[in-house]
């Protein structure tokens, strides 16, 4: 989950299947005490019985809930990868990337991360694949080969 | 109809919305014009609009009528398409949607396609959000995948397989062949994809589990590789290879190791290599060194692996970095259990750690150190917590007091430093301790005989202080009460004397009846106090005075006592000595806190009390049919004892025991099985109902006894002779309360031997009020024919202070006259 300091949401996964209102009430738990705490406090918060890890970048917070048996310093890299991978991804990325391209985002997090586990741990792959989606997507990306009868419409 | 708005323009647009009304207002209108195109069915356009959904719904507004168009646009050829649709079904859709089965097929379909990245997206959504029903439909699929060549794939296959054994686990079986040489792959995501699988599978069955224990070898191997290769490019954080495949196979590691000397006798050297060998200058290589203590403590490791892997946490605990010393003592206090003597080394950093200012970390640091504290280091840790109680946050303070007091009955190296510990608690976060500290603070105190003048002395200075702790002041009033006399005599041996006289101390009492700060079960503490200083000092006219007062107080509580005590003071002057007299020594009851004995090693000489376990609440029993079994089929009735209480009488197993233990003693007593009456005896007087309070005594010249006097607990005899029939003696049982709880559900009963008869009345109540209030009395007609001795054995249970009270006891001095 991808929080700004005003608490604006920019990016949210979620990996186990939950009521709508349920996720906005976590949510907003969430926000409340990542956005209270104070500057030079440890990045971890018990929270029901789970442990959110939490860093900030700039202007936004990035929160990762996980279960208890977790190693919460991996969780900090997890999120430091993720995050190198979208600075590589736009070249320098700031808050107005993600708040345009957020689909991209989206996209990244997937070749990264699958169902809360991790699924490539070489930053390259990553780069790789995702640029790889990227042109079958400007091609026209008929995948099965047949030609495409009108030019790629741009999102 | 115009093309609609691309994604970017709508972004722009909203984001120039100034308030949330302006911006609802946009989003409302462009979803209008996104629900006519759908309606529609615009093929090219699709996309883009369920684009601007996506985005609307990330800022909170619905898009449910989105769902059906991200179907539509996984079914699309169009890569674009899928990609977004596959992205709208994450996002918008899960297993509560009955709409999400309809996926199944396209993923199906996806799952075989040419393009790799099409058969990724499908799998991804699969094991994002698959429901249990498209798993069990998909999961041949996934197990084909999961043994393809394609790494790419394959790793994408092995956590689709772990999404789909946490929907559905009698599927795991199935993929087990796949997992054959998953782990012999080079590429590194397909490494970390298959150890979470393993994990996975290991995690949920314990034959798994066994199955492959026969891979520590080979994980061990990898795990050796990483670390001794050079620098990889492709996989370095920070000067270390591959962190997170590190870290996963150290976890597998530690599931395979748990419980099984050889895989854990396997790792040892690895562990201790990776523990010695990782660099632990940035975040990451602590991250591993954490992950290895972790293993190192759940596996079998020998003594010295294990000593390694403390000292690994107390080097963290000094280490700047806040999040490593939270996770330190985290994992400290998960060891301290099993390596007590390792992680006491640790203690002063630890204690250290107490004033630090984050607030995650202050809080592991108590509880570590309460776990740590023991009856060699219990001042210095106390000074220290002590220390810390007067300083932290509110939320803290709770806590911290009951963990002082807990550890303070569990190892005060004398009563002296006990009692004031508990007084210092009580003075600075008194108003934080739990309810039942006040009652154990007395019981504590007055096991402590020679320091009640000590005691007595520092209350009543810190009750001239502050008045607004109420349970300092009610521990303070309640021992006033009791103590007053040495308090104003002015011995005290631990500390200089003060002077006080009997005025001063009745004005702090009253004070504390009339002051705002007091609640009204301070008030009660007072004005019994203030009661019992009447056979203590020598002023009664001013104590009459106050408790007149009170005789019309609007707090019912105060008024009923007040008006007792006038009571004891106009008819019953002459029992007001005996009712106030001093308090016996409390035999502590098992409660919350811990039953072991406390140790008090030092200076004074420990009445050790054993914490008594009180037997569990007796179910009630059909009385007739046990008794029978006893006494074999005898033809005989148990005593009927007319109760008031509407419980259904459990005398009758009591009864069961009664005459068990009767049986079983040996020595002089008689014989047991006592007969009892078939029925009601006709000779039984009419009219002889329960006595009243405050009974005449000696009636027929036959001096009363005091049968029974334990805990708090006194039952007196007083006898009488049944005017028709010598034989039978009419003994009334008073039964007294002297504690500051009331006895509830009391019952009385009572055995005689063979030759006796008895007969119990009923009682006047069953509930024995508190600072003997009140009496409960009962009437015993014993037949004594053969005119022997008298005895008998008596059974009482009561309930006190919520738990359930039990005792026996034989009398056996009854006076002459009640039996010749």
């Amino acid at each position: 989950m991808k929080v700004n300091r005003q608490g604006k949401l920019r990016l949210q996964k979620w990996f186990t299947s939950m009521s709508d209102r349920e996720k906005k009430k976590i949510i907003r738990d969430m926000t409340t005490m990542v956005l209270a705490r104070q500057a030079r406090s440890c990045n971890f918060l018990q929270w029901k019985d789970l442990k959110i890890i939490y860093k900030r970048y700039a202007s936004l917070y990035f929160c990762l809930a996980v279960e208890s048996q977790e190693n919460e310093l991996l969780a900090l890299e997890i999120i430091h990868r993720y995050v190198e991978l979208l600075d590589k991804y736009f070249g320098n990325v700031c808050e107005l990337d993600i708040i345009f391209n957020f689909e991209k985002a989206y996209f990244i997090l997937d070749e990264f991360l699958m169902g809360g586990e991790i699924q490539e741990t070489s930053k390259q792959i990553v780069n790789r694949s995702i640029e790889a989606s990227d042109m079958l997507q400007e091609l026209g990306g008929y995948a099965a080969g047949c030609p495409s009868l009108s030019p790629p419409r741009s999102l | 109809m115009p093309a609609p708005i691309r994604l970017r323009e709508l972004i722009r647009t909203i984001r120039t919305a100034r308030t949330q009304a302006e911006e609802r207002e946009m989003i409302q209108k462009e979803c209008a014009a996104i629900r006519s195109s759908f309606r529609e069915e615009d093929n090219t356009y699709r996309c883009r609009n369920v684009a601007k959904l996506l985005y609307m719904h990330m800022l909170g507004y619905p898009a449910h009528f989105g769902q059906l168009e991200c179907l539509k646009l996984i079914a699309s050829q169009k890569f674009t398409d899928k990609r977004i649709g596959y992205l709208g079904a994450m996002l918008l859709l899960d297993e509560r949607q009955d709409v999400h089965l309809l996926m199944t097929n396209c993923i199906k379909n996806d799952l075989n396609h040419s393009t790799q990245y099409v058969q990724g997206l499908a799998l991804c959504t699969l094991g994002c959000m698959g429901s249990s029903e498209m798993c069990r439909d998909l999961a041949g699929e996934v197990e084909k995948l999961l043994k393809t060549s394609n790494s790419y794939l394959r790793k994408k296959a092995a956590l689709c397989a772990v999404h789909v054994i946490r929907k559905v686990p009698e599927l795991m079986e199935m993929f087990l062949p796949a997992t054959k040489n998953l782990l012999s792959e080079k590429n590194h995501g397909v490494l970390h994809t298959s150890v979470v699988l393993l994990t996975e599978m290991c995690e949920r069955s314990p034959d798994m589990l066994a199955h492959f224990r026969k891979l520590v070898p080979q994980l061990v191997r990898i795990l050796k590789n990483l670390i001794m290769s050079g620098y990889s490019p492709e996989h370095d954080v920070s000067g270390i290879s591959d962190p997170f495949l590190q870290v996963r196979i150290l976890r597998l590691l530690r599931i395979l190791g748990k419980g099984d000397d050889d895989s854990s006798e396997a790792m040892n050297d690895i562990l201790a290599q990776v523990a010695t060998n990782t660099e632990t200058s940035k975040n990451v290589g602590n991250a591993i060194l954490y992950e290895t203590v972790l293993t190192i403590m759940d596996i079998k490791s020998e003594s010295g692996l294990r000593v390694l892997a403390i000292n690994i946490l107390g080097r963290f605990l000094l280490n700047n970095d806040k999040n490593i010393r939270y996770v330190a003592l985290t994992s400290l206090l998960k060891t301290v259990q099993t390596d007590h003597n390792a992680v006491q080394r640790h203690r002063s950093t630890i204690v250290d750690c107490l004033k630090d200012l984050d607030v995650s970390i202050k809080r592991r640091a108590m509880e570590l150190s309460f776990a740590l504290v023991n009856g060699n280091n219990i001042r210095g840790m106390m000074k220290e917590l002590l220390y810390f109680l007067d300083s932290c946050d509110p939320e803290f303070k709770a806590d911290c007091a009951s963990g002082v007091f807990l550890a303070a009955e569990k190892y005060a190296p004398s009563k002296r430093w006990h009692i004031d510990t508990i007084m210092r608690v009580l003075t600075t976060a008194g108003s934080y301790v739990r309810d039942d500290s006040v009652p154990n603070l007395i019981q504590l105190i007055t096991n402590s005989v020679e320091m009640h003048a000590y005691t007595v002395q520092r209350l009543y200075k810190a009750l001239l202080d502050d008045i607004s702790q109420q349970p300092l002041v009610q521990v303070a009033s309640w021992c006033i009460g009791e103590y007053g006399d040495l308090l104003v005599s002015g011995q005290c041996e631990e500390e200089e004397p003060i002077q006080v006289t009997e005025d001063e101390v009745l004005d702090v009492l009253e004070g504390l009846l009339v002051s705002n700060l007091s609640t009204p079960v301070t008030r009660g503490y007072a004005l019994t106090a203030i009661m019992k200083l009447s056979t203590r000092f020598t002023s009664v006219n001013r104590i009459k005075k106050v408790v007149s007062i009170y005789g019309s107080s609007i707090d019912v509580e105060l008024q009923q006592r007040a008006v007792e005590y006038n009571a004891l003071f106009k008819k019953y002057d002459h029992m007001r000595p005996a009712l106030l007299e001093r308090m016996p020594i409390m035999e502590k009851t098992a409660s919350n806190g811990p039953t072991e004995i406390v140790q008090t090693n030092g200076e004074t000489e420990p009445s050790v009390v054993e914490a008594k376990h009180p037997p569990p609440v007796t179910q009630p029993t059909n009385q007739a049919n046990d008794l029978l079994d006893l006494l074999g089929g005898n033809d005989v009735v148990p005593v009927i004892q007319n109760t008031v209480s509407t419980k259904p009488a459990s005398a009758g197993g009591e009864l069961l025991d009664l005459l068990g233990d009767l049986s079983l003693s040996g020595g002089t007593s008689p014989a047991p099985a006592p007969s009892v009456p078939t029925s009601q005896p006709s000779f039984f007087l009419d009219g002889l109902t329960s006595q009243p309070l405050f009974n005449d005594i000696a009636a027929a010249g036959i001096p009363p006894m005091t049968a029974y006097n334990k805990n708090g607990l006194k039952i007196d005899f007083t006898f009488e002779r049944a005017n028709p029939n010598p034989n039978i003696a009419v003994i009334t049982i008073h039964a007294s309360n002297s504690t500051e709880a009331d006895m509830t559900d009391f019952v009385f009963q009572a055995a005689v031997p063979k030759t006796f008869q008895l007969q119990l009345l009923s009682p006047s109540s069953n509930v024995v009020p508190a600072l003997n209030q009140g009496t409960v009395t009962q009437v015993i007609r014993v037949l004594n024919p053969q005119k022997q001795q008298l005895r008998m054995r008596i059974k009482l249970t009561y309930t006190h202070k919520g738990s359930a009270v039990q005792d026996l006891a034989e009398v056996n001095n009854f006076p002459p006259q009640s039996w010749q």
